[in-house]
């Protein structure tokens, strides 16, 4: 694993922000990781642990309970559903269906401990998040980070041909 | 101040009071410090460090301010609950998890009004005397934590944050926190075990009262993003004019995020208690869907109790409501036996089956439960089994019972309040429309087994 210096200088930073104990630099060392190599590996496990000076479980068990955190490569754009209420009443399961048509994705193997579903071509990947507090102009998604929102299963072709 | 123009079609409704999101929405409004500076941002913290903490807090009691998170617990009485005789260091953390479903405020706040935020933390800071504060975002809103972490920057910049701000011999760092996308880290104890890098177990009150024991085991206050914009204009209007905002007990503005089967979903700030559910309904949100008539709200987060559109509500002081005549307001929505919560009120018209609408809420809080408590690990899950059974029509009446009866041993028996929050939809759903639910079942299918992992299991049992 080659983390670039321009990396090491941003997570040295990140960990300056917690004075009174490096543990809690955890997550922010992960996100910049998972920002980077786009999940978290092993090894990113590793040092991660060896950087903030924990045992590496108390790294792992971190990565292992937020959904926010992946253990494997998703498709080069990440697709998040809102699957909650709000959202849900609006039409968001069938603009999930109609994103895995679109897209050429199976979800019928994702599980709870396996949200993600990717696209032959590994182009996309999706998964249903819950509530994405945008409850107000439902149905919406995130893609990779930029809200998208009144989804229509006619506009979100739109959505996905600026990607 | 200057008068206020808002984009066309965002502008407010005649009933809103515009003061949290005065600058949502607004014509020539952007997030740098220039503009906020320009419009009198940081005019209150230059004033609030001239002055005693005691004197501040003692505004904010006089303020009546609740908190905006969920709980409409009064914040200058939780600010008062730092021992005394404390001398560990003091922490500030806003929460700024918005994770209750239904829920759209705070994103508004630090997308378009982000000095607003860091002004509000940063008076709230000095009062406590907190030198080093967290903010606490939700994964979901990266673009939030970069506008964030820029405003934070310019503040510093300007001397409004750092070392000795404006020579007031008071510190103050704040540096955002992003989660990792669990709700549980909404609740102020499994947020603070999530800074300090672990799984977001919530604690166990008592004794880990976050003001007694919190981050890093020390004092620590934890408010949500709409409280601590509050602490600012209650310095600009004093407690006492603050007070006259809303009605008494409830008072101030608050936004309300609708949802659901309106013509017109979205934030509306009101003044706490002066409108009614009916008049939310018709005149900010424009009235139900043409043809629909109203069939259930959720009026504070899914987590609160529904309310049915024919039930009556008898007051202690004798009046009868309807649920259109309900103000929105902390106390009258508790009597009338769900709670204002979060602000988030969901609209469920005659289109929508129940059944289904809790089964949606069910694979929320299955979801989502941290795992700890034996109740809340187990019977999350289990409520939504039964009630995807229900939906599917797999179910036989007496499972519209049992589903009443996990949510039960689930209230009152855990660590956190997820519990409740899990629970009380389930009961308050299965115990308002228990007919409407049950008639998606089928009695032949009583006593039989239909669940196909069940089934395995008591095949192994017999063998
Ligand atoms: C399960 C659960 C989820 C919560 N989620 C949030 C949240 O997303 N945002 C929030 O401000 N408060 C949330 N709260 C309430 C916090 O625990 C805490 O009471 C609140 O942040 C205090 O701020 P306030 O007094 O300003 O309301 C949640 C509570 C529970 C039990
Ligand atoms: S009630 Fe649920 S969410 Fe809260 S601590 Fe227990 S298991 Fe975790
Ligand atoms: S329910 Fe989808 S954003 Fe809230």
């Amino acid at each position: 694993m080659e983390i670039p210096a321009e990396l090491a200088a941003r997570i040295d930073e990140a960990i300056t922000h917690y004075p009174v104990s490096k543990r809690s630099a955890v997550l922010p060392v992960l996100h910049l990781l998972q920002e980077h190599f786009r999940f978290i590996s092993e090894e990113a496990v590793a040092w991660t642990a060896a950087k903030l000076g924990l045992e590496p479980i108390k790294v792992l068990e971190v990565v292992t309970f937020y959904p926010g955190f992946r253990q494997e490569a998703p498709g080069k754009v990440h697709i998040r559903v809102c699957r909650t209420l709000a959202c849900a009443m609006a039409g968001s399961y069938e603009v999930m269906n109609k994103f895995c048509e679109v897209a050429n994705i199976d979800r019928s193997h994702t599980s709870h401990h396996h949200p993600i579903a990717k696209s032959d071509d590994g182009k996309f990947s999706i998964e249903f998040v819950e509530c994405l507090a945008s409850c107000g102009s439902a149905p919406v998604c995130l893609v990779e980070d930029d809200l998208h929102e009144r989804l229509t299963t006619e506009n979100l072709g739109d959505v996905l041909a600026k990607y | 101040m200057a008068s206020v123009e808002y984009l066309p079609g965002k502008q407010p409704h005649a009933r809103e009071h515009r003061m949290i999101f005065r600058n949502v929405d607004r014509v020539g409004w952007d997030q740098s410090i220039e503009t906020a500076i320009a419009d009198g941002a940081y005019e209150m913290l230059k004033k609030a460090v001239t002055m005693e903490r005691q004197a501040i807090i003692n505004e904010v009691k006089a303020s009546g301010l609740r908190g905006r998170g969920g709980a409409g617990f009064p914040t200058g009485v939780k600010w008062g609950f730092i021992p005394p005789t404390n001398t560990k260091p003091v922490y500030l953390i806003c929460n700024a998890d918005e994770s209750e479903p239904g829920t759209f405020k705070d994103r508004y706040i630090m997308h378009q009004d982000p000095h607003q935020l860091v002004e509000g933390m940063a008076i709230s800071a000095f009062a406590v005397k907190a030198s080093l504060c967290y903010l606490y975002i939700r994964e979901e809103f990266p673009h939030a934590a970069k506008i964030m972490e820029k405003a934070i920057a310019e503040a510093r910049a300007k001397g409004f944050l750092g070392k000795n701000i404006l020579g007031s011999g008071f510190d103050c760092e704040i540096y955002v926190h992003r989660g990792a996308g669990a709700y549980i880290c909404g609740e102020e104890t499994g947020l603070i075990e999530s800074l300090e890098g672990k799984r977001p177990y919530p604690r166990i009150k008592p004794p880990y009262f976050p003001a007694a024991l919190g981050l890093y085991m020390s004092p620590t206050i934890v408010n949500n993003v709409e409280s601590l914009c509050h602490v600012k204009h209650i310095l600009q209007m004093g407690g006492a004019e603050y007070a006259k905002l809303g009605t008494p007990n409830n008072t101030g503005t608050r936004i309300l995020c609708v949802s659901g089967d309106v013509q017109k979903p979205g934030y509306y700030e009101v003044e706490v208690g002066k409108v009614t559910m009916g008049e939310v309904i018709n005149d900010l949100c424009g009235g139900l869907k043409p043809g629909r008539s109203l069939k259930a709200i959720i009026p504070g987060g899914s987590s609160a109790k529904v309310l049915k559109a024919d039930e009556k509500y008898k007051l202690k002081d004798g009046r009868e409501l309807t649920i259109w005549d309900i103000p929105m307001d902390f106390d009258t929505m508790a009597a009338c036996g769900s709670m204002a919560g979060s602000g988030g009120v969901m609209i469920m018209d005659d289109s929508r089956s129940m059944a289904w609408v809790i089964n949606n809420l069910n694979k929320f809080y299955q979801h989502e439960s941290c795992g700890q408590c034996t109740p809340c690990r187990e019977g999350s899950p289990w409520m939504a089994k039964i009630s995807d059974r229900i939906v599917a029509g797999n179910a036989s009446p007496d499972d519209v019972d049992m589903l009443e009866q996990v949510a039960n041993q689930i209230e009152g028996k855990t660590i956190c309040a997820f519990g409740e929050a899990a629970s009380w939809p389930t009961q308050s759903f299965v115990r308002k429309f228990r007919d409407e639910i049950k008639s998606v079942t089928k009695t032949d299918l009583s006593g039989k087994i239909v669940n196909e992992e069940t089934k395995l299991a008591v095949a192994g049992l017999k063998a």
